[in-house]
Parts: structure tokens; C-alpha cells; sequence
């Protein structure tokens, strides 16, 4: 039993230097005055733009052999060939063309993946989170158990099932990693569900599953935001490592996992044909990870003040 | 002439996060020895700066812009961090406000009272072990051993705020600064530790910088209060003079706002908005003086 | 002790009677090999209480009392493990949630962290005018803002506070904000719960004043939940003093505050500070020794 009182003060109203009700900036305005998130921000829009528009704006055909021009060194180097910008793997194909298309498929699973395992696994954790006790030991339960699954092996026996592809990769990540946002979602929930605006929305008459989607959902929703994009991050990471060991898409479809496979081989030759999907994918994360670290900090001072 | 322990004069902060607004308006103001002197303002009125300034930790936000802090003969805003620590917990010391953070909940009570004396006071661990139990008797806890043996979640906060007191006493400093140091307590929890820190002040003549938002406290324990509105004092006079005779409009204001279970139409009178904008311009007329002054960048 | 009128049979002006209302939270456990039940930790002993129409009541006691979680159970968001609380002549302790919903614009409350108690996400204008629509209070989106506006002009705040957020308003505003939404159902029964504890004197004062206001415009029974005896004073009738889950004392301001009958009443005025000179103080009342470990 406390004995202190937990008083918060509340500031003085007499001696109050701003105007009585002052507007803090947007969380827009507020995101985009964080270099770092504009920047990372720019990057994916760009890496969508080229996910969309790749068979336009890639300049030539990714699966295009030219033994003729096998292992161009990228422009600017010696014996560059113009139009070949980050130049040619050893079957002639033009990496830069390959890594755009590329995008496609690790946007697809990072939007995707991280879209399904956030909706199976935020749902579990709301309820879990709300309604405690039985509904709660429950889902708790279910998520200690999953989470002693080796995920390599869960996903290696998945892709058994499912056969390789683009499809078992995504359920392969859902399957793994909806647990992580059930945690981080059931956690946010029980902070919030104690809130004395719970109560008060019970209080006026509100239904159970009206607090929990009118009052509770909303103010889990920036925790929520933010492990999204931290989510798609990893969602590309796996994607690249799956189809390093070649259990994504089938070869014909460049992706980023494959050229890194592919470019090991040929690394004392040409070394760029490792070095551009590196770059990228490497690229990639930061930036996802510098938009959902934005987004938890611009999100958070609205609700903690 | 009644010596001084500390002498504030003229101090002036600035918070720099929000413009250079000021948050300490030439504060001055002297602590006799062996005088409780008590700080009294509404919150955002600038008593923790003023605590935090002597102690030297303000945040990095707010800058102090003007002024002295005298103890005993040393300017401690001009010590170096070295030389300020020396005289922290060995001559100044402190009660914070809420016990339930101020105690490290990690480590046994007897570490944490004992920290202190034996780094300042070179004691080894058996002696300061014992003087940690005589200090835990001095501050009325019964069974002092226990209690040393315990961790801050397993006692209450009156206990806890007790073992504070006994810290900020267990090396006899000249000067205690208590930061609201009864605000998160019970109020009967709280009529024990003021007592407490009035006797302990009374025995080792230590002076004490009292803060705190609450009137009645203040007139119960200092004998010299000072009262502050935006950074600004605006009145300094000893207990009995500002209870009896308070002159400046907002320390009547703030008296006929206190409620007062002996008279029932008291809590009810809102400092008046006329008095408000008053002050206000009083405060606009300072800050446009030290602008032209060149402050706070002069 | 005293019998209580049964359920149907209300005087006139009596709108809550709760009689004998034990609460205990955590869950009892009952172990396989243990041969009694572990309870849970009990928080109200035994507590009888009744509220007359417009009057303002005062439950005062220290941390451990009771008195939040007596709160919480006259309005029915804790369920008593016995004892009965009726309201207007229904006992709604035997309320189902479904069956409590018609009942819930009657009786409100104010909470004491506004902060806490306005959900950040929401404008001030849905916090309004949510709980219209659900109740069937206004007929379109429209008066229900009209209504919104109508009471935040009642209490003292600008109409451009509908689009605000909490965060945005000062701890005055803010409660202000908390006190519409508790009226704005024009309930007869309101519970506040240390509203004024984290204001300054003057907003204190100025609450204060509000909520005794609006008491008396709309004849509203208000059970003023506070540590503060003088806060109390300023605005109640009748107060109630409560210790370890029980009430020690109850009765008419004047008579309790005046002539205290229970030690512990007189220990707790005994220990408010007023801002008056009395040297003595320090020296009064019971020391540490005679009151036990705390």
C-alpha cells in the first residue's frame, strides 16, 4: 500500500507566459524538421518510385545476358561502358537495371510481411493486453511457446511446405515475427487500459469494445507505427538471406539476396556486383530504421507531456 | 548583525530552450545561521532553480546570467566542479521531495547512508555502520538495524523520507536545502517530519533553505520566508510579519486563497485578474529594463 | 447500528444509500493443498453511506483509506465483494454492464489527473461530445457540439478549446475540461476524486468555485473525495472521515470540524499546516513514538 501520494503538479495558471492554449507544432511539422527522417523518408519514397516504375526507368532488361559485356566495371572506372552505370555482372547484366527490379520484390515483402505480422500479432496483443487475466494467459502463453520455435528452422520447414517463393518467404516472417509486435502491443495496452481515461470513458457508458478501439487503439497506435517500420527493415534482411541460400523467388527474378550470392562468387573480378546490393539493402534499413526511430520520438511528447 | 551562512545576490537565469525568457528575476536574498529560511511560490515560480543553482545542477536548458551565491565567504558559482563537490555533502546538503525516487532501490539503505561517510569522512565500513545506526535513532526510526539491512521498497515513506533526513544530516553540513520536502507525504506523516527537521536544525544549528509551494508549511517551519512570483521575490519578511502583516497585494492574495478549516469562506478567492496583469507588468517593466541593459546577452 | 430502509423504500430526498460495502482487490486464490482461501487484499470494511439530493459530501482521509476505492464503487466501476449500493432506488451492485449503460449519464466523475483522464489522441470537442452521442443526448453531430460549446462556456474556457488536445491546455483548463465532461450529461450524482490535489492555490480556488457554482445551478449531489480538510471545508456539507477502509466519523461540517469526536478526526486537523502564526504547533499533538511505525 503507497502511503505517498502521488500528486503530479499541475503548472500555475497565474503565472502561465504563454497564451492559455498554445498549439506545439504538428507531429507533420515535427517530423519533417528531423533532417534525418526527411532524408531516410526520401530514400523509400525513391525506392518505391523505383519498385513502381522499374520497367521504365531501369534502362535495360535485368535478365538481359551479353556475354559480350560480362563484367563491366561500374562508370567512372577503366573500360566502363556508358549506360551501364554500376556495370555488368559475369553474365553481361546490368546490375543497376537488376537492383531495381530488385526493389520490388524486397519492398513487396517488407510492406507486406511487416503488414500481416503487425495485423495478426497487434490484434492478440490488444485483446490480450485489455481484457488480462484468462484471455491474457492465454495469448501469453501462446507467444512463450512460439517464441521457443528456432526461427531458421521454422522458416526452412515453411518454405519445406510451401515451396520456395515470394509466398513462404512473407509467411515465413509473419509466422515468426507477429510475436514481437503481440508483445510490444499487449505491453502499450495495459499502460494505457490504466489510464484513469479508460475509466472515465466506462464511466460515461462506452462498451468494453468501444474503449478498446475508440479510446485504447489510438494512443497504441505510434508504438505500433514505429515497430511497422522497424518491422519492414528486417522483413527486407530476411528476404535478402533467403534468397541468398536461394529458398525465395526463383532465380530469374533479380533480388538483392541473389546478386549478393551471385556477386561472392565473383568478388575478385568484380567486386561491384557484391558491392551494389550490399550498399543498398544496407541503405535500406537505415533508412527504415531512422523513419520508425522518428516516428516513436515525434509521436511519443504528444502523449507523455 | 546576525552572520550569514548564504547570501543570494541578485541572481538571474535565463532559460535558453525558450528564448532567453527569464526565470530568475535578481533573486537575493540571506540565510542567518542557524535560521530556517523558507522559498514560497506557486509552481514554475523558479524555488527549484534557485535550489538547483546552489547545489549546481541546473539543466543544461537554463543558464544563470548575473549574480552571486555566497556560503561563507566562497562564491560557489565560480568553484570549479572539483571544488564545488568538496564543499557538497560535506557542507550543503540535501532533501529532496519525493523519497520514493531519491533512493537508489537497487542498493541496501545501509549503503546508501553509509556512501557519504565513509568517502567524505574516510570511516571504514564498521564505523560507518554504527554512525549510520545512531543517525537512523536520531531521526526516531526504532529499530535502526532492520532498517539499515532493508531496501527502500520494503519501508514506508514516511521511513523513507526519514532516511533521507538522516543523509542529509549524516555529516553535519552548515546548510540543508529541503526541496518540498513533505509535498508527496501524508499530511500527519508530514507534521512528523517537520518536527523532525526542526528539532535536528535546532541541535546541530545547521541553516535550512526551505522550498515549497504551501504556505502553511512554510509558516509552520521558517522563520524568514521569501515569496516568489515569476522568478521575482516580492516579499521578504520573518514568518510572523508575513502572516500577520503580509504588505505586497500578492502575498494577501495568496493567504485569502488558502483554504483554512477554521474559516469556512476561505479557498474559494482566486488571486484577482487585475492583480495578475499588474504583476505581469511589473515583471515586462524588469525584462525590458535588462534588455536595455543589454542582458541577458551584455 | 443503524437500519437502513430497504431497497424501493427511499425517503424523499435520499438519491444513493450504500450500506455494508466490503471490497477487496486481487483475486482470492484458492490453492489445491492449502485448506483455506487466500483472499485478496481488503481495501473497504464494512462501509455504510448515504447521499441526499444537491448535497455536497466530503471523504476525507489520508493514503490507504479507502476513499478512491469508495469512490470508484458509489458509481459502480468497482463491484463490491458485499454489501449493496442503490441509487434512486435501484441497486445497481446486481447490474449487469448492459443494464448499468441507461443508468451512467445519471452519475459521473472527475478525476484527479487530467492528464491521465482526457485521452491525449481525442480533440476537447470529441471528449464532449462522444458521450451525448451515445446516450442519445443530441440528435446530430451538430447540437451536440452546440451543447459542447454551451458548457465549456459554462465553465470558464474559451470555445476554440474544442479543438484543442489535452496537452495544449494548462492543469486549470485541463480540469475544467475534466468538470464538463462530468456535467455535460446533466447527471444528479457526481464523484470527484482529489481534483484540485496537483493545482496551485489559485486555481484551486478557482475550481473550487466552479464546482460549487454549478452544484447549486443544477442541484447536483457531489461526493468530494479529498486528503485536504480545508478544501473540504470550503465547499461541503458533510464530511466523512475515513481510516484503513473504514469511517471513523461522519457528520455536518460545523458539528465535526468544530467538536471532533474520533482521535484520529483530531489528529488529522491537528496536523494541517494553516497559514497562521502559532508557534506552538511543532510542539502539539501525538510524536512519533505514540503513533506507531511509519
Amino acid at each position: 500500500m503507497v502511503e505517498v501520494s502521488a500528486t503530479r503538479r499541475q503548472g500555475s495558471d497565474t503565472q502561465a507566459t504563454r497564451p492559455t492554449t498554445h498549439r506545439p507544432p504538428s507531429i507533420a511539422a515535427r517530423l519533417l524538421a528531423d533532417r534525418k527522417v526527411v532524408v531516410a523518408g526520401c530514400f523509400l519514397l525513391l525506392l518505391i518510385v523505383a519498385a513502381l516504375g522499374a520497367p521504365l526507368i531501369a534502362p535495360h532488361d535485368p535478365l538481359d545476358q551479353n556475354l559480350m559485356l560480362a563484367t563491366l566495371p561500374p562508370v567512372g572506372f577503366a573500360d566502363a561502358e556508358p549506360g551501364y552505370l554500376l556495370g555488368t555482372d559475369d553474365l553481361g547484366r546490368d546490375v543497376l537495371s537488376r537492383l531495381i527490379f530488385g526493389t520490388r520484390v524486397s519492398l513487396t515483402v517488407a510492406f507486406i510481411a511487416a503488414g500481416l505480422a503487425a495485423l495478426l500479432g497487434s490484434w492478440l496483443g490488444l485483446l490480450a493486453g485489455f481484457f488480462g487475466e484468462g484471455i491474457d494467459s492465454l495469448i501469453s502463453r501462446l507467444v512463450d511457446v512460439w517464441m521457443a520455435f528456432p526461427p531458421v528452422l521454422l522458416s526452412i520447414l515453411l518454405v519445406a511446405v510451401l515451396g520456395t517463393g515470394l509466398h513462404s518467404v512473407i509467411a515465413a516472417i509473419v509466422v515468426i515475427d507477429w510475436t514481437r509486435f503481440c508483445r510490444v502491443v499487449r505491453t502499450e495496452t495495459m499502460a494505457q487500459a490504466r489510464m484513469d481515461y479508460v475509466v472515465a470513458a466506462r464511466a460515461l457508458g462506452f462498451s468494453r469494445f468501444a474503449v478498446l478501439f475508440r479510446e485504447i487503439l489510438p494512443n497504441v497506435m505510434p508504438v505500433l507505427i514505429a515497430l511497422i517500420t522497424l518491422e519492414m527493415g528486417i522483413a527486407v534482411v530476411v528476404e535478402a538471406i533467403l534468397s541468398f541460400v536461394g529458398l525465395s523467388v526463383s532465380s530469374d527474378t533479380p533480388t538483392w539476396g541473389g546478386m549478393i550470392a551471385e556477386g561472392r562468387q565473383s568478388i575478385h573480378q568484380a567486386w561491384w556486383v557484391l558491392a551494389a546490393p550490399l550498399l543498398a539493402l544496407f541503405a535500406t534499413v537505415v533508412a527504415f530504421n531512422q523513419l520508425g526511430d522518428g516516428l516513436a520520438r515525434s509521436l511519443d511528447p504528444v502523449l507523455r507531456r | 548583525m546576525i552572520a550569514a551562512r548564504l547570501v543570494i545576490d541578485a541572481l538571474t537565469a535565463v532559460s535558453v530552450r525558450d528564448g532567453n525568457r527569464f526565470i530568475l528575476r535578481n533573486v537575493s536574498l540571506k540565510v542567518a545561521i542557524g535560521e530556517v529560511h523558507g522559498i514560497v511560490g506557486e509552481s514554475g515560480a523558479g524555488k527549484s532553480t534557485i535550489a538547483k543553482a546552489i547545489l549546481g545542477i541546473i539543466p543544461s536548458q537554463v543558464k544563470l546570467t548575473g549574480g552571486r551565491i555566497d556560503f561563507e565567504g566562497l562564491d560557489l558559482l565560480s568553484l570549479s566542479s572539483t571544488a564545488l563537490r568538496a564543499v557538497l555533502g560535506r557542507d550543503i546538503a540535501l532533501i529532496a521531495q519525493d523519497p520514493s525516487t531519491a533512493l537508489n532501490p537497487a542498493r541496501r539503505i545501509e549503503a546508501q547512508l553509509t556512501d557519504g561517510l565513509r568517502l567524505k569522512r574516510g570511516l571504514s565500513a564498521s564505523e560507518a555502520r554504527l554512525r549510520a545506526g545512531a543517525l537512523l535513532e536520531e531521526v526516531q526510526i526504532r529499530d535502526p538495524m532492520r532498517v539499515l539491512h532493508s531496501y527502500p521498497h520494503q519501508l514506508s515513506g514516511g521511513m523513507r523520507q526519514r532516511v533521507l533526513i538522516a543523509a542529509a544530516f549524516a555529516l553535519q553540513p552548515k546548510l540543508v536545502i529541503a526541496d518540498e520536502p513533505t509535498t508527496a507525504l501524508d499530511v500527519t506523516v508530514q507534521k512528523q517530519i517537520l518536527k523532525l527537521i526542526r528539532s535536528l536544525q535546532e541541535r546541530h544549528g545547521t541553516s535550512v533553505l526551505f522550498v515549497s509551494h504551501d504556505l502553511g508549511v512554510v509558516a509552520k517551519i521558517c522563520d524568514h520566508v521569501s515569496v516568489l512570483y515569476m522568478g521575482k521575490v516580492m516579499e521578504q519578511a520573518t514568518t510572523a510579519e508575513l502572516l500577520t502583516a503580509p504588505r505586497h497585494p500578492y502575498t494577501q492574495a495568496l493567504l485569502r486563497a488558502n483554504p483554512r478549516y477554521d474559516a469556512p469562506e476561505t479557498g474559494l478567492q482566486p488571486i484577482p485578474p487585475g492583480l495578475i496583469a499588474a504583476l505581469r507588468a511589473e515583471i515586462a517593466a524588469f525584462d525590458a529594463r535588462m534588455a536595455a541593459r543589454g542582458y541577458p546577452d551584455g | 447500528m443503524r437500519a437502513w430502509p430497504p431497497a424501493g423504500t427511499l425517503m424523499a430526498d435520499e438519491l444513493l444509500i450504500a450500506t455494508g460495502l466490503v471490497v477487496s482487490y486481487g483475486k482470492s486464490r484458492r490453492s489445491l493443498f492449502a485448506r483455506t482461501q487466500r483472499l485478496g487484499v481488503p481495501v473497504l470494511h464494512g462501509v455504510s453511506l448515504e447521499v441526499r439530493k444537491g448535497e455536497t459530501i466530503g471523504i476525507v482521509g489520508e493514503s490507504g483509506s479507502g476513499k478512491t476505492t469508495l469512490g470508484r464503487t458509489l458509481i459502480g466501476l468497482v463491484k463490491p465483494a458485499a454489501g449493496s449500493v442503490c441509487f434512486d432506488g435501484v441497486d445497481i451492485t446486481a447490474l449487469d454492464e448492459h443494464k448499468m449503460r441507461p443508468l451512467r449519464p445519471r452519475m459521473q466523475m472527475i478525476f484527479q489527473d487530467p492528464m491521465s483522464s482526457l485521452n491525449p489522441r481525442h480533440t476537447i470537442g470529441r471528449i464532449l461530445t462522444q458521450p451525448m452521442r451515445l446516450h442519445g443526448l443530441a440528435n446530430d453531430y451538430a447540437s451536440a457540439r452546440g451543447r459542447a460549446h454551451d458548457i465549456l462556456e459554462r465553465v470558464g474556457l474559451a470555445s476554440s478549446t474544442m479543438d484543442c488536445y489535452s496537452h495544449e491546455l494548462s492543469g486549470g483548463q485541463r480540469q475544467r475540461v475534466g468538470i464538463a465532461r462530468a456535467v455535460v450529461l446533466r447527471p444528479s450524482f457526481v464523484i470527484a476524486d482529489e481534483i484540485v490535489s496537483g493545482l496551485d492555490v489559485s486555481t484551486q480556488a478557482q475550481v473550487l468555485r466552479l464546482l460549487k457554482e454549478l452544484t447549486s445551478e443544477m442541484h447536483l449531489a457531489l461526493v468530494f473525495i479529498s486528503h485536504d480538510l480545508s478544501v473540504i471545508r470550503s465547499i461541503c456539507d458533510r464530511v466523512v472521515v475515513m481510516q484503513s477502509g473504514t469511517i471513523v466519523e461522519q457528520g455536518p461540517c460545523e458539528q465535526v470540524f468544530a467538536a471532533p469526536r474520533a482521535d484520529y478526526t483530531r489528529m488529522l486537523l491537528d496536523a494541517i499546516p494553516l497559514p497562521i502564526l502559532d508557534p506552538d504547533w511543532l510542539s502539539r499533538g501525538p510524536t512519533a513514538e505514540n503513533v506507531g511505525m511509519n
